[in-house]
C-alpha cells in the first residue's frame, strides 16, 4: 500500500534531524497562523500562488532562494563545524552517514535550490520590463516552471524528515549512486527533485528565449538589448541546450535504479565513466547560467552607478556569446584524472583557458566604466568591486586547475573547493545580492537600508576571504574533499580559521535579514521612498515605469532604438510623457493550473521515491488530466479597460511630480513615444 | 565604514603571519618526488604568468574607483564615452597573449607529466598492483609474489609502475608527497608512474569520495633503501597469512578503517582477474557471437513466425 | 487586480488588431513549440551518444546482429512515415476549412501510430521473453532506452492527437485548435526525423 515507507522512516533516534523538524513544523505552523488570522489565504492564493505575472513570480522564486540560502548554509555551517571538531581521533558530532548527507545537500540546494531559482527570479523581475514588454511570452508556463522548482524544494526539504537524503556527493558518481552502493531511498529523492526541478528550468529556458526574441519592443534591435538581458540570454541558450542533458543523463540513472538497467552499473556492460561525461556536459555549462546573469547585474550596477555609458556593450555581448559555446566544450577538465590520455587532456585544458579570455576582456571593459565616471559607492557598487577583485583570484585559481599538470596533484583537494567558493560566492552571489539590492526598489517601491547593506558586505567579503584562503593552503597540503574527519595534526589551525570565516558569513547574512527587517519598518521614510520608479538615474527601461510598476508594465509600449533609451529619454525631455490617449490592454488571466500540476507531481516525485506505485500512477495521470482540462478551456486573457489605465497611470504621474521628475505644470497629453 | 575596521583586521595579521609561516610544510610545495617537483613548479610558473594580469586588474580597480569616486568632481567626467578602439585591442590582446604563453606551457607540461608515460631511469622499475577496495588499499607486488594492505614500501631512486583498478566504486590513487594522481575504475586498469627523490615516509590517500568509510582510506608510502627494501620483502614472505581466493573475498567485503595487512603470497594473476570480473565492460569474445548465432538461431524460428504473423 | 478590469472573455482577443503582442499569439506558440522540440532533440541526442558507447557492450549476450528483424522494422518504418504523409492530409485539409477530412485523417494518422506502437510493444516483448531484456546487458539497456523513449513520445502524441480529435470535433476549426494541431504537427514530423535516426544508426547499422 505505502511501497518501502514506514514509520521507521523518520529518523527518530536523531535529536540534530528533530530538533531542526520541530523549528521548521512550529515555523510552518506559525505561518501558517498568522495568514489565517490576517485573512490573507484569499489574497495570498490569488494575487500570487496563482500569478502569472513576471513580476510576481520572481518575487517568489527570490523568496525561495533566500530559504534555501538559509537552509544551505545551515548546512555548511554544519560542515565546517564538524571538520573543526573532528580533529587528530576525534570523531566529531556527526556520524559519516550523517555528515555525507550534509555535503551532498549543500551543494545540490546551493546550486539547484538557490542560485538557480535566484538568477532566475531576478531574470523574471527585470528582464520583461528590461525590453519593454508587458510579460513574458507563456506567462502560465513560467507559473508552472516555478511550481515545478518548488517541487522540488518540498521533495528535498521533505527528506529531512523521511527517509535520508543521497550521501554520494553533490555529483552522484555511479556505481557510488547505483542501487548497489545506495541502496536507500536518499538518491532517489536526489533523482526526482533535481529532475522535476530540472524540467522548470528547461520551460524557463525556452520561455525567457522566446520573449527576448518575439517581445521586444517595437524598435530594439537585438544588439540594443540591456546587458543583463543579453547575459541572461546566453544563459538561457546554455539552459535549453545542456538542461535536457541532465534530463537525459537522471532519466537513465532512474532506470538503472528502479528498473535493473545495466547503463551505468559496474557489471554487464554498464559503463560508470559515461556518467561523468554526461553529468559534467551539464554540469559545466550550468556553472555558466550561474554566472552569466552576474555578470550582467554587475555590468548594470558599474554603469549605473558610474553615471557612464557601459564600456563595450557589443564587446559584452561577444565576450559573453564566447563564454557560452565555450563553456560546451569543456567539461573534461572536471576528471582530467580518469586516464584520457595527453592530447585529449591538452586540448581541453587549452579550450578551458581560451575562456579566460573573454572573462578578461569583461574585467577591463568594467574597469573602464569606471574610468572617467562618476562612481557612487552604494553597497551595491561595493559587492560589484568586492567581486573584481574576488574573482580575478577565482579566475586565476580556475585557470591553474585547467593546467593538467596541475590537476594531478590539486583534483578534489580543498584547493578545488576554495575555487569555485571562490567564483560562486564571489562572482554568482555577490552579484545576485548586488542585484537583489539593485531591483528591490522596482518590486517594491522602497528602498533597503544601506548602513546594513554596507555592513553585510563587509563581513560576507571578509568572512569569504577568512573562509576559503585557509582551504587554498589545506589543498596544498594535501587534504583531499569530503573527509569527514582529520588526523593531520598541522591541518587543525586551518581548519579553525575556516570555521571563524564561516561564522562571519553567518553575521553577514544576519546583516541581511536585520537590513529587510529595518528597511521593510523605514518603507514610508521619505528618503526610502522611490515609487516613482528611478531611484538610481539608471539608463534602461525597467526604471522608466513606476516602482512596483503597473500589473501591465508599460501603458504604451516604450521606444527603444539606442543602447540607454531612457537616459536618453531623460536627456532630450521625452521621458514620462504621456499619450494622448490610452489603448486598451491585453493581459493573461491567472491560473491555479501551475501550482495543482506543481502540487500532484510533487505527490508524484514522492510516490516514486518510495514505490508507492498506485499514488505515482494517479498522480501522473491527474497531471496530465488536469493540463488537459486547464487547455481545453483555452483562456484568452482580458482586456484592461482605459479609464482603468488612466486611473493608474494619474497616480503615477502625481508621484513624479511630486519627486520633481515633471514639473507640475505640464500637460499629460503629449505625442505617444510609440506613434511618434 | 571603512575605517573602523581597520583594526578589528590588524588584529588578525599575526595569525595570517603564523599560518603563512607554517607553508613550508605544504607537502605539494614540498614534494618529494621528480613527478611532484615538476608539477610544483609548474603550479609556480602558471601562477606567476597570471598574476602579471590579475595584479593589475586589482590593483587598477582599486585605482579607479578611487580616482572616480563622485565626491572627486575634479576628475574628469565622460558620461558618454564607451567606446575605443585601441583600448578594446588592448584589453582583448593582453589575455590573448597570456594565454598563449601559459597555452604553450601547459601543451608542454601535459605531454611531459602524462601519468601514462614511463619515467627515464637506469635503474629498473618495481611493479605495484593497486585495487581499491570498499573502503581500504591492496597492494600486489607480482614481481616478488607478495601483498600487503594499506601499505606499500618501496626503493627510492626507483621508477615505480602503478597499476590501477578498483573491485567497487571509483576511487582515486594519490600520494600527494610524489604527485599526481588517477582514478581507479572497476573493469579498467589506469597507469601511474611515480618516483620518489629520498628516502621517506608519505601519506596515500583516495582522492575520490566513495561512501561512508572513504575518511579512513588511507596508506602510508614508504619510499625507503633497496637494501631495506629487500629486507622488506623477505620479511613480508614471512607472514602468515596468504590472499587466496577466500581470503581475498572476506577482504573485498565493506570495511572502514582497516589495519595492515602483509600477505607472504597471491594468487597468480590476481590483479587481472579482478580487472576481468567485469569483462562486460568490453565487447564480448568474437567466438561466443559465433556460438550464440546458431543457439539463438533456433529460438529465432519462433520470433520469425511470430513477427510474421503480426506482419 | 481583476476587480479593477473587465473580463472581455476569451475568442474576443483575435479581433483587436492594436495589441501588438497577442494577435500573433498562435504563431508565438508555435515558435515555443519548435525551442522545446530543439531541447527534446538534445534529449535524444544523449540517448543517442549513450547507445553509441554501449552498443558493443553485449556481456556475452547478443548483439544487434543476432535479434534485430530488419524486414519487421521496415514495416514499422512504413507506417510511421505513412502516419506522418496523412497528418499532412490532415493539415492540408484544414488549411481548406474540411472539419470532416480533417477528422477523417487524424483518424487515419492515429491508427498508423497506434500500428507503429503495437509492432514496437509486440518487438519488446519477443526480446524480453527471449531473455534479451534490458537487464541482460549494457547494449540491450541502451536499446530499449532509445527506441523505447521514442516510442514513449509518440504514445504521448497519440494521446495528444486523441484529445485534438475530440476538441476539432467539439470546437471545429478553430484558430486555437490550428495552432495545436500545428505543433502536434511539428512533433509528429520530429518524431519521424527521430526515428529513421534510430531505423538507421540502431538498426541499420546493427544488422550491417
Amino acid at each position: 500500500m505505502f511501497g518501502k515507507l514506514s514509520w521507521e522512516a523518520v529518523p527518530f533516534h536523531e535529536p540534530i534531524v528533530m530538533v531542526t523538524i520541530a523549528m521548521i513544523a512550529l515555523g510552518g505552523v506559525a505561518l501558517f497562523a498568522a495568514i489565517t488570522y490576517f485573512k490573507k489565504w484569499t489574497y495570498l492564493w490569488s494575487e500570487w500562488l496563482t500569478s502569472v505575472d513576471h513580476k510576481k513570480i520572481g518575487v517568489m522564486y527570490i523568496i525561495v532562494a533566500m530559504v534555501m540560502l538559509l537552509r544551505g548554509f545551515a548546512d555548511a555551517i554544519m560542515m565546517r563545524t564538524q571538520l573543526a571538531m573532528a580533529t587528530e581521533g576525534s570523531p566529531g558530532y556527526l556520524p559519516p552517514e550523517h555528515y555525507d548527507q550534509i555535503f551532498t545537500a549543500h551543494g545540490v540546494i546551493m546550486i539547484i535550490f538557490m542560485a538557480m531559482p535566484f538568477f532566475t527570479g531576478l531574470m523574471n523581475l527585470a528582464v520583461p520590463l528590461q525590453i519593454g514588454a508587458r510579460d513574458v511570452a507563456y506567462p502560465f508556463l513560467n507559473s508552472l516552471s516555478f511550481w515545478l522548482l518548488v517541487s522540488g524544494v518540498v521533495l528535498i526539504n521533505l527528506s529531512l524528515g523521511v527517509g535520508e537524503f543521497a550521501k554520494t556527493g553533490w555529483v552522484a558518481y555511479p556505481p557510488l549512486s547505483g542501487l548497489q552502493y545506495s541502496p536507500g531511498v536518499g538518491m532517489d529523492y536526489y533523482i526526482w527533485a533535481l529532475q522535476l526541478s530540472g524540467l522548470g528550468t528547461t520551460l524557463t529556458g525556452v520561455n525567457f528565449l522566446a520573449t527576448v526574441l518575439k517581445m521586444r519592443t517595437p524598435g530594439m534591435k537585438l544588439m540594443d538589448m540591456p546587458i543583463f538581458t543579453w547575459t541572461c540570454t546566453w544563459a538561457n541558450v546554455l539552459i535549453v541546450a545542456s538542461f535536457p542533458i541532465l534530463t537525459a543523463t537522471l532519466a537513465l540513472l532512474t532506470l538503472d535504479r528502479y528498473m535493473d538497467f545495466h547503463i551505468f552499473t559496474n557489471e554487464l556492460g554498464g559503463n560508470p565513466m559515461m556518467y561523468v561525461n554526461l553529468f559534467w556536459a551539464w554540469g559545466h555549462p550550468e556553472v555558466y547560467i550561474l554566472i552569466l546573469p552576474a555578470f550582467g547585474i554587475f555590468s548594470e550596477v558599474i554603469s549605473t552607478f558610474s553615471g557612464k555609458k557601459l564600456f563595450g556593450h557589443h564587446s559584452m555581448i561577444y565576450a559573453s556569446g564566447a563564454i557560452s559555446i565555450l563553456g560546451f566544450m569543456v567539461w573534461l577538465h572536471h576528471f582530467f584524472t580518469m586516464g584520457s590520455g595527453a592530447s585529449v587532456n591538452a586540448f581541453f585544458g587549452l579550450a578551458t583557458m581560451l575562456i579566460s579570455i573573454p572573462t578578461g576582456v569583461k574585467l577591463f571593459n568594467w574597469l573602464f566604466t569606471i574610468y572617467q565616471g562618476r562612481l557612487r559607492f552604494t553597497s551595491q557598487v561595493m559587492w560589484t568591486l568586492g567581486f573584481m577583485v574576488t574573482f580575478a583570484i577565482g579566475g586565476m585559481t580556475g585557470v591553474l586547475l585547467a593546467i593538467p599538470g596541475a590537476d594531478f596533484v590539486l583534483h578534489n583537494s580543498l584547493f578545488v573547493i576554495a575555487h569555485f567558493h571562490n567564483v560562486i560566492i564571489g562572482g554568482a552571489v555577490f552579484g545576485y545580492i548586488a542585484g537583489f539590492g539593485f531591483y528591490f526598489p522596482k518590486a517594491f517601491g522602497f528602498k533597503l537600508h544601506e548602513g546594513w547593506g554596507k555592513a553585510a558586505f563587509w563581513f560576507w567579503i571578509t568572512g569569504f576571504f577568512v573562509a576559503f584562503m585557509p582551504l587554498y593552503v589545506l589543498g596544498f597540503m594535501g587534504m583531499t574533499r569530503r573527509l569527514n574527519a582529520t588526523t593531520n595534526p598541522e591541518w587543525v589551525p586551518y581548519l579553525y580559521v575556516a570555521m571563524f570565516g564561516a561564522v562571519m558569513i553567518a553575521v553577514g547574512i544576519a546583516c541581511q535579514l536585520i537590513q529587510l527587517y529595518v528597511s521593510v519598518r523605514d518603507r514610508n521614510k521619505p528618503e526610502n521612498m522611490c515609487e516613482h520608479g528611478d531611484p538610481w538615474n539608471a539608463h534602461t527601461l525597467e526604471w522608466s515605469t513606476s516602482s512596483p510598476p503597473p500589473f501591465y508594465n508599460f501603458a504604451v509600449l516604450p521606444k527603444a532604438d539606442v543602447v540607454d533609451p531612457f537616459t536618453e529619454a531623460k536627456e532630450n525631455g521625452t521621458a514620462y510623457k504621456a499619450p494622448a490617449k490610452y489603448e486598451p490592454i491585453h493581459m493573461p488571466n491567472n491560473t491555479a493550473t501551475g501550482v495543482v500540476m506543481g502540487a500532484l507531481l510533487t505527490v508524484f516525485g514522492f510516490a516514486m521515491i518510495w514505490h508507492i506505485w498506485w499514488l505515482a500512477i494517479a498522480s501522473l495521470a491527474g497531471t496530465v488530466i488536469y493540463f488537459v482540462i486547464h487547455a481545453a478551456r483555452d483562456d484568452q486573457g482580458y482586456y484592461v479597460p482605459v479609464d482603468v489605465i488612466e486611473r493608474i497611470e494619474a497616480e503615477q504621474h502625481k508621484r513624479l511630480v511630486a519627486a520633481g521628475k515633471v514639473p507640475a505644470t505640464a500637460t499629460r497629453v503629449e505625442t505617444s513615444l510609440e506613434q511618434a | 565604514m571603512i575605517k573602523n575596521r581597520y583594526p578589528r583586521l590588524l588584529g588578525l595579521l599575526p595569525l595570517i603571519g603564523t599560518l603563512l609561516l607554517s607553508g613550508c610544510n605544504m607537502t605539494l610545495l614540498n614534494p618529494k618526488g621528480q613527478v611532484g617537483l615538476d608539477e610544483r613548479n609548474l603550479i609556480i610558473t602558471a601562477t606567476l604568468l597570471m598574476l602579471l594580469v590579475v595584479i593589475p586588474v586589482i590593483v587598477m580597480t582599486f585605482l579607479f574607483a578611487w580616482k572616480y569616486r563622485a565626491s572627486n568632481t575634479s576628475a574628469t567626467y565622460t558620461p558618454k564615452w564607451n567606446h575605443s578602439t585601441k583600448i578594446e585591442i588592448a584589453v582583448w590582446a593582453v589575455p590573448i597573449m597570456i594565454i598563449i604563453a601559459l597555452g604553450y606551457v601547459t601543451y608542454k607540461s601535459t605531454h611531459a607529466l602524462d601519468p601514462y608515460k614511463p619515467l627515464e631511469s637506469d635503474v629498473k622499475p618495481v611493479t605495484i598492483e593497486v585495487v581499491a577496495l570498499d573502503w581500504k588499499w591492496l597492494f600486489i607486488y607480482p614481481e616478488q609474489g607478495i601483498a600487503t594492505v594499506n601499505k606499500i614500501v618501496f626503493p627510492a631512486h626507483t621508477p615505480i609502475n602503478f597499476r590501477i583498478t578498483s573491485d567497487a566504486v571509483m576511487n582515486s590513487f594519490f600520494i600527494p608527497a610524489l604527485g599526481g594522481q588517477i582514478y581507479a575504475m572497476a573493469g579498467m586498469q589506469t597507469k601511474l608512474h611515480l618516483i620518489a627523490n629520498e628516502n621517506a615516509e608519505m601519506d596515500g590517500i583516495s582522492a575520490n569520495y566513495s561512501g561512508a568509510g572513504f575518511t579512513g582510506m588511507k596508506f602510508k608510502a614508504t619510499a625507503t633503501t633497496q637494501e631495506e627494501f629487500d629486507a622488506w620483502v623477505s620479511e613480508v614472505k614471512k607472514a602468515p597469512k596468504k590472499l587466496e581466493q577466500a581470503e581475498y573475498a572476506a577482504l573485498a567485503k565493506q570495511s572502514q578503517n582497516n589495519p595492515v595487512e602483509l600477505y607472504s603470497s597471491v594468487t597468480p594473476n590476481l590483479f587481472q582477474t579482478i580487472v576481468d570480473k567485469y569483462e562486460g565492460m568490453k565487447p564480448g569474445p568474437k567466438v561466443h557471437h559465433e556460438k550464440k548465432e546458431k543457439e539463438v538461431a533456433a529460438t529465432d524460428m519462433n520470433s520469425h513466425s511470430a513477427a510474421g504473423a503480426e506482419e | 487586480m481583476s476587480n479593477l478590469v473587465t473580463n472581455v472573455g476569451h475568442a474576443h482577443g483575435h479581433d483587436h488588431g492594436h495589441d501588438d503582442h497577442h494577435h500573433d499569439s498562435g504563431e508565438m506558440t508555435v515558435f515555443g513549440f519548435w525551442l522545446y522540440l530543439m531541447t527534446d532533440c538534445i534529449l535524444f541526442a544523449s540517448i543517442f551518444a549513450a547507445y553509441a558507447v554501449l552498443v558493443n557492450n553485449v556481456a556475452g549476450g547478443p548483439s544487434g546482429h543476432d535479434i534485430f528483424e530488419l524486414p519487421y522494422v521496415l514495416g514499422e518504418t512504413a507506417l510511421l512515415l505513412f502516419s506522418s504523409i496523412t497528418y499532412g492530409f490532415a493539415m492540408l485539409a484544414f488549411f481548406r476549412g474540411n472539419k470532416k477530412q480533417v477528422l477523417g485523417w487524424l483518424a487515419m494518422t492515429f491508427l498508423f501510430g497506434l500500428g507503429f506502437i503495437g509492432m514496437e510493444i509486440n518487438e519488446f516483448h519477443l526480446l524480453i521473453s527471449e531473455g534479451y531484456g534490458p537487464s541482460r546487458s549494457g547494449f540491450l539497456s541502451a536499446f530499449f532506452t532509445l527506441v523505447g523513449t521514442h516510442g514513449l513520445h509518440v504514445t504521448s502524441g497519440l494521446i495528444w492527437m486523441a484529445i485534438m480529435m475530440y476538441q476539432v470535433q467539439k470546437n471545429g476549426l478553430t484558430a486555437t485548435n490550428k495552432t495545436r494541431l500545428s505543433c502536434l504537427s511539428l512533433f509528429w514530423h520530429f518524431l519521424d526525423v527521430v526515428w529513421i535516426c534510430v531505423f538507421t544508426v540502431v538498426y541499420l547499422m546493427g544488422t550491417m
